[in-house]
């Protein structure tokens, strides 16, 4: 029988998650036209066979604008992610190497930053873009870089204290070469790792802003809109509008939690034994 | 020492209201540079038509619109500090006044799910950390990796959807009974309302100090010292109270001071969700109806309620453990 380790769980986990993933993105990019589809033959049915999730009062169908709007949510969550992320290493690497005063700068900025509770900053940059698409887009990348960048600014520092570097410096080699060799195999995992820990708190982020009212244009098959929409329809009984897409968002962010910590287990060099 | 001491809390305070200062300025930098135009917002584009330029103009004169953000920042500043935090747009009542109401409202659904959390958080962690890998340890672990995959909000709606709506156990939303005077409304009214938001509250302020708990726990559990507890014959009981929960308690306790802000994050949801007229609640609202004065006052108050939960963190922290005494000495 299949007697498989800890590590090779793991793996296929995270693989399966990734397939999953993929399948939900690239499914909800093709039905995004069926997601806007209305049909007041349909309106308010519960779950059927036809219509898993039901339909809403405008007779759309559930399922199809779930799927849609979780493409919507992946898709901005990779985008503003990888914003963040670059964001993060710029910021991580200045306060590490430029000295006492951007260091001081970076960690005052992200204090102040942590001052103010996350959804209150997004409110808040969501108003200064004007609203809309943009103002999630540069409000979730604009906050999420902290963590990362203080995680990547200790690893730097930690770095740069080892001994092989400063033999690779005595030997002569120049700033560029030990960066490449010798730093950026040990900064890679953890930068990627904490890209992918990311995505969870992207998404969760941007479907509270456009539950709020501040995100995505109410139009959108947005999973943030759907569940506000869903709220005025919880005391007249369409429970469903409200639970299964829900479920499905749940759904879609722990698969990146466990995708986040296979790709840890797979790339970092420190836990390669288990 | 005491002296010393003094000095290192004033840096922190000091350190406080820099921060303080720096979050107003940003804010109102954000605020000042968004292409919503408070007149258009807040007028209305038919009658701003309607109106004649000299009237328009005298209207952005009379709100100082026509003047430039610095100015503007120093108006607004120079009135705060003597305690005018402006006019609502939206209530056309002081902001002051509306914040304090609010927050009133806010203080006891944060403040009872800042406890519940953290006590009932702590207790997990402690549970979980006690066995790694054990039947608890699991049990825990698994809820908080499902709460921090779950939005609050969604919870929210679950629990209003199961235990009001379904069960019709408690209100569906508000902080009062609708059509009661206010006079009228009992402290059990209040409670009945406020039992919902601030489960929601709780339950996703959980995972954070459970699994930060559990964490420090663990590495209690794994040192020499505990080894040699055991090897003297110390009941498992007395080694969780005696070495466990003496070295964790303020770290934990620590993490909950700087945990504040998440808890308002998670209540502007929880609010929004069960119409709770909160401070979070309000904070949409303004930014929803533009009312620039109230979300300015609303973050800053936050900010400051904020830095507040951090710097008892610090101090608490830097006063009681000695490893951070003598880290102090050295910086």
């Amino acid at each position: 029988m299949i007697h498989r380790n800890r590590r090779e769980m793991m793996v296929l986990l995270a693989a399966v998650s990734l397939i999953l993933l993929a399948a939900v993105t690239i499914a909800g990019a093709n039905v995004y036209g069926d997601a806007m589809v209305t049909d007041f033959s349909r309106k308010n049915l519960p779950p059927c066979l036809e219509y898993p999730f039901g339909t809403d009062f405008m007779g759309r169908d559930m399922f199809v604008r779930t799927i849609a709007g979780l493409s919507v949510s992946i898709r901005l969550g990779l985008v503003t992610a990888a914003f963040s992320a670059v964001i993060a290493f710029f910021m991580g690497m200045a306060a590490a190497v430029l000295g006492k005063t951007a260091d001081g700068l970076v960690s005052g900025l992200i204090d102040l930053m942590m001052g103010i509770p996350h959804i209150l900053l997004l409110i808040l940059i969501s108003f200064a873009c004007g609203k809309g698409f943009w103002g999630v887009v540069i409000g979730i990348s604009m906050t999420h870089w902290t963590s990362l960048a203080r995680l990547i600014r200790g690893e730097v520092l930690q770095l740069r204290e080892s001994n092989y570097m400063k033999i690779a410096a005595r030997l002569g080699h120049g700033k560029l070469r030990t960066a490449m060799v010798h730093m950026t195999p040990h900064l890679l995992p953890q930068f990627i790792t904490g890209l992918v820990l990311l995505f969870p708190h992207a998404i969760l982020h941007e479907a509270s802003i456009t539950f709020l009212g501040f995100g995505l244009s109410p139009e959108e098959p947005a999973i943030g809109v759907i569940l506000s929409e869903s709220m005025k329809y919880l005391v007249t009984g369409e429970w469903w509008l409200a639970v299964f897409p829900g479920v499905l968002l749940v759904g879609v962010v722990l698969l990146f939690h466990i995708l986040g910590q296979g790709v840890l287990l797979i790339l970092d060099p420190e836990r390669a034994h288990e | 020492m005491a002296a010393e001491r003094g000095i290192w809390i004033g840096k922190q305070l000091f350190r406080m209201m820099v921060l303080l200062g720096a979050v107003t300025v940003a804010v109102f930098a954000l605020l000042s540079v968004s292409p919503i135009d408070p007149l258009t917002a807040n007028v209305g584009q038919t009658a701003l038509g309607s109106m004649s330029p000299e009237q328009v103009e005298k209207l952005r004169e009379y709100w100082g619109t026509d003047q430039p953000a610095l100015s503007r920042f120093l108006a607004w500043a120079g009135d705060f500090i003597r305690g005018d935090m402006g006019t609502s747009l939206l209530y056309r009542r002081p902001v002051k006044e509306i914040i304090w109401e609010r927050f009133l409202n806010s203080v006891w659904l944060m403040g009872s799910a800042w406890v519940l959390s953290g006590v009932i958080g702590f207790g997990l962690g402690i549970l979980a950390g006690r066995k790694q890998g054990g039947v608890a340890d699991r049990l825990v672990t698994g809820y908080c990796m499902l709460i921090a995959s779950t939005p609050a909000f969604w919870i929210a709606m679950i629990l209003l959807l199961i235990f009001a709506v379904h069960l019709q156990w408690l209100p569906i939303g508000l902080a009062v009974p609708i059509g009661v005077a206010a006079e009228q409304v009992t402290a059990a009214d209040r409670i009945s309302h406020m039992v919902l938001p601030a489960a929601a509250l709780s339950l996703t302020g959980i995972s954070n100090i459970a699994m930060h708990t559990r964490q420090k726990m663990a590495e209690v559990m794994e040192s020499d010292y505990v080894l040699f507890a055991r090897a003297r014959g110390e009941t498992e009981r007395s080694i969780i109270w005696r070495h466990g929960i003496r070295n964790v308690a303020l770290p934990a306790l620590t993490l909950q001071f700087a945990s504040i802000s998440e808890i308002f994050g998670g209540s502007v949801l929880v609010e929004q969700v069960f119409s709770y007229p909160g401070l979070g609640q309000t904070a949409v609202t303004a930014g929803l109806g533009s009312d620039v004065p109230l979300l300015m006052g609303v973050t800053v108050i936050t900010a400051a309620i904020v830095f507040g939960g951090n710097a008892v963190a610090n101090i608490l922290y830097g006063l009681v453990d000695p490893r951070m005494k003598n880290r102090r000495k050295k910086s």
